[in-house]
């Protein structure tokens, strides 16, 4: 950050760090509830390895953010001593994993935003955000792949897993819009040419998530009505209860390293 | 649709009415540490088909940079030699295989 950056968009680049770092801890969370529960143990340790993944962009964005803020407030500060209200992820991050379907339906409507997104931010004209994305992309690419590969083999699979897939993509796609919104935050940042319009990231996403649909012989949900809110800080009943588990150490031990 | 677990031998029988339900065939994994060496022999896992194999192969091998490739093949598919027989096919000691009675000469330098 250059001192030239006037303080309006600083603090619109700050919540914008916090937004992306807060989709990404909140994901890799729900990730790592799985450990020790998926189906088999190559599975478990993919999930394992995605979470981690997930944690690392969030360590990135929000260490970025603590500098950004000039407060004095590091990473474990952003993640574990705000409250509900204060978290910025879109709500599709947050809901609970279901069957298996429901967590790849997730997964993939998730992977197919993030991975153009971070694509866009690697030309960001602010280089450390550039930075922390290329890297991110990396293995945003692979996360796609995986969320992909189980959807169409799910979808393609028997009656059951086919019913199952379909039912968990019905439960996701009402917190799928808020994707592509926007407000004064995204707006300012355009217009420094730091990071991408929300809106123009859907006919990217719109185009995997058909080419999967039909290579997985699913429908593209119906359901007009749409939830979002997560980026305000207005949330599913779903994070409250995540982020006691989450939050719990710091809480009740402030400070503790280990 | 189902699968069928492929014999290994050597590896007991799977049993099939377990609580587990039929298993994904059993695949063996082959990483490349580097570009310039053989791609060796890692483990095996299960997998539904070859696609997944791999990404299974890339989460549960390669975790700490341990490759650069991967190559998967159906265990069904791998014929091995029988541990009963080893003596026959490999305990032959005939130590003047090895090229090491022959004096080198100074100006060869290190070979």
């Amino acid at each position: 950050m250059t001192q030239t950056v006037d303080s309006a968009l600083r603090s619109a680049l700050f919540t914008y760090l916090v937004r992306l770092g807060d989709d990404s801890l909140v994901l890799g969370q729900r990730l790592a509830e799985l450990v020790s529960w998926q189906p088999d143990l190559e599975e478990d340790i993919a999930v394992a390895n995605l979470a981690l993944d997930h944690i690392g962009h969030c360590r990135n964005f929000y260490a970025y953010a603590g500098a950004v803020e000039g407060k004095g407030r590091d990473e474990d500060q952003l993640a574990f001593l705000r409250d509900e209200r204060d978290f910025l992820n879109l709500v599709l991050c947050e809901q609970p994993n279901g069957d298996f379907g429901q967590t790849m339906a997730r997964q993939l409507l998730f992977d197919a935003w993030r991975l153009p997104l971070l694509e866009a931010l690697r030309d960001s004209a602010d280089a450390q955000l550039g930075g922390i994305a290329g890297k991110a992309a990396k293995e945003a690419r692979y996360h796609l792949q995986h969320s992909v590969t189980w959807v169409v083999r799910l979808g393609d699979g028997t009656q059951e897993s086919n019913e199952r897939m379909q039912a968990g993509l019905d439960f996701m796609w009402r917190y799928t819009d808020e994707l592509f919104w926007g407000d004064e935050v995204e707006a300012a940042l355009v217009a420094a040419g730091m990071a991408p319009d929300p809106a123009s990231l859907r006919s990217t996403w719109e185009t995997t998530i058909g080419d999967v649909l039909d290579r997985a012989h699913l429908r593209r949900p119906a359901d007009p009505r749409q939830r979002g809110g997560g980026r305000t800080g207005h949330h599913t009943e779903a994070l409250g209860r995540m982020l006691p588990e989450l939050q719990f150490l710091q809480r009740s031990y402030p400070g503790l390293e280990w | 649709m189902s699968y069928d677990v492929p014999h290994v031998p050597g590896e007991p029988e799977a049993e099939s009415s377990s609580s587990a339900g039929p298993g994904f065939p059993l695949w063996e994994v082959f990483v490349r540490p580097s570009r310039g060496l053989n791609h060796v022999h890692v483990g095996s896992l299960h997998a539904p088909d070859a696609e997944t194999a791999m990404q299974n192969g890339r989460d549960v091998y390669t975790r700490r940079q341990e490759g650069v490739s991967i190559w998967v093949v159906p265990s069904a598919a791998i014929h091995a030699t029988d541990p009963f027989e080893e003596e026959a096919w490999f305990d032959s000691h005939k130590p003047y295989r090895h090229p090491t009675f022959y004096e080198i000469p100074d100006e060869v330098g290190h070979m």
